[in-house]
């Protein structure tokens, strides 16, 4: 790449193509984070001593180190302790993100499913219903709502986040926008990479604001 | 035979004890008060009955079957549990209905998730839901609220919710329906209409229990009353017996307070 052929389409279709595997990563993350999410809330509300401190533990390992670090063990790790890649990159990086995405989501579920106040519970339970029943005709609806503001923050962390993929060369959109740095001494594809973050996040932004609207209808 | 028999129940909270020694009876069609200061265990006794607290001693009996045995309870499953306790309808102080849905769905929601244990729900789906339906708006209607069907809770003021609660709980026909303090989260102005419905539900001879700081209305309405103070039945009998004719110094202390409050 020369700055000779840095032309605004050429960067245009570098970037495009970076920021598909930026999107691959990040709707990948979500499709496996959310439901294992919740599975480690309930993990870390069950009653069984043993699992609760076991996740517990998990989650605080996985919230108090740093993500980048977090991939570099995941992708670096069997290359040097077995002699090979376990891994392609975007799956290791993937799996990095599912796992520390998994966690935070996990806090933010319990939050929600504590929220709703005991009484709901107790309705449910003096009219009869199973606790599945409770959960899924009572409880659920009543944590996506209050699940939903601080979800929309990490779904923008995320999108950003995704640009982490770089440390071990997946290709997502950041890589492709710092190349021109090296190869061309360009700045200007680092704005134009931005405004990509940018657009993404603004379009999650009105997502979340027509579910919140759409949920506007019970307090 | 008494529709409800209530023997030598107990509950600890850790090592506190709450209840001590409860027995009771209740005639079918009656209505019964319980009365006492806050903390006396009237609350707990109630929860008791519902199955939301389980005690550590006595038996629940209702219609002369034994629902609620201390010495055999560990045995017994969640479904088990689960059918029993619909002999008990509960309506609670600060309502609990379900936010998400309208005043009608708050009624019906139970209704067609037991109807979906039929085993005829399958060919008579559409039968059984529109007779879930009609008898929902039936119990709204008994409560006045014939406007606010489609209502979501926090669209309704608390004296209507909590009519929407009685209803919903209604809609089970329990052989037994209990209130705990249903006025107390209410503005004044607004214990009326609910007090109102509870009275006509006493004039249809609906089996009650009402947990209640009202004395004026537990004097009116109930045909038995429970005085309890830290755990024990105090004091049990009519209305006349209590309010006019108690020997007991603790009950009359009780009332005196009471009347000097309020």
């Amino acid at each position: 790449m020369s700055a000779s052929t840095a032309t605004l389409s050429s960067v245009t279709l570098t970037l495009l193509e970076g920021f598909g595997t930026t999107a691959q990563l990040f709707v990948l993350t979500l499709v496996f984070a959310l439901p294992l999410g919740l599975l480690l809330s309930f993990g870390s509300m069950s009653r069984f001593m043993p699992l609760r401190a076991a996740v517990k533990t998990v989650v605080w390992v996985i919230r108090g180190t740093p993500l980048m670090l977090q991939i570099l063990v995941i992708f670096f790790g069997p290359r040097l302790l077995w002699g090979f890649d376990l891994l392609s990159r975007f799956v290791a990086a993937l799996i990095a993100f599912v796992i520390n995405y998994a966690c935070y989501f996990s806090e933010i579920f319990r939050g929600g499913i504590q929220s709703v106040p005991r009484g709901q519970y107790e309705a449910g339970q003096v009219l009869g219903m199973t606790r599945s029943q409770i959960f899924f005709r009572v409880t659920l609806m009543q944590v996506i709502k209050r699940v939903i503001p601080p979800m929309g923050n990490e779904f923008i962390n995320l999108v950003k986040d995704t640009a982490l993929a770089r440390t071990i060369a997946v290709y997502e959109v950041l890589w492709m926008g710092e190349s021109y740095i090296k190869s061309a001494g360009l700045i200007w594809p680092m704005f134009y990479t931005a405004v990509f973050y940018l657009v993404f996040n603004g379009i999650l932004v009105l997502l979340f604001g027509w579910l919140e609207k759409k949920l506007d209808y019970f307090r | 035979m008494p529709i409800l028999e209530v023997n030598h129940i107990s509950k600890n909270f850790g090592p506190t004890r709450v209840l001590t020694d409860i027995s009771f009876s209740l005639e079918r069609g009656k209505a019964l008060a319980i009365i006492g200061s806050s903390g006396s265990g009237k609350t707990t006794l109630l929860r008791c009955l519902n199955f939301l607290e389980t005690p550590n001693d006595g038996q629940i009996i209702v219609n002369g079957k034994t629902l609620f045995d201390a010495a055999d309870h560990a045995a017994k499953s969640d479904a088990e549990i689960r059918k029993r306790r619909l002999h008990f309808g509960m309506v609670f102080q600060s309502f609990n209905l379900f936010p998400q849905y309208t005043a009608l769905e708050n009624v019906m929601l139970a209704s067609l998730l037991l109807a979906k244990e039929r085993p005829d729900y399958k060919q008579n789906r559409r039968e059984i839901h529109e007779e879930i339906e009609h008898q929902a708006i039936d119990l709204l209607s008994r409560m006045s609220l014939e406007g606010r069907m489609s209502h979501y809770p926090h669209q309704l003021s608390g004296g209507q919710q909590q009519r929407v609660a009685i209803a919903r709980a209604l809609a089970l026909h329990p052989d037994i329906l209990c209130f705990d303090e249903p006025t107390s989260a209410l503005d004044p102005e607004l214990t009326g209409e609910v007090l109102r419905v509870i009275r006509s539900l006493a004039e249809q001879r609906t089996t009650m229990i009402i947990v209640t700081h009202e004395m004026a209305f537990a004097r009116d309405v109930a045909d038995h009353i429970l005085f309890m103070d830290g755990g024990v039945i105090v004091e049990q009998g009519t209305p006349e017996a209590l309010f006019e004719n108690t020997q007991n110094e603790r009950t009359r202390a009780f009332l005196h307070r009471f009347s000097q409050n309020s």
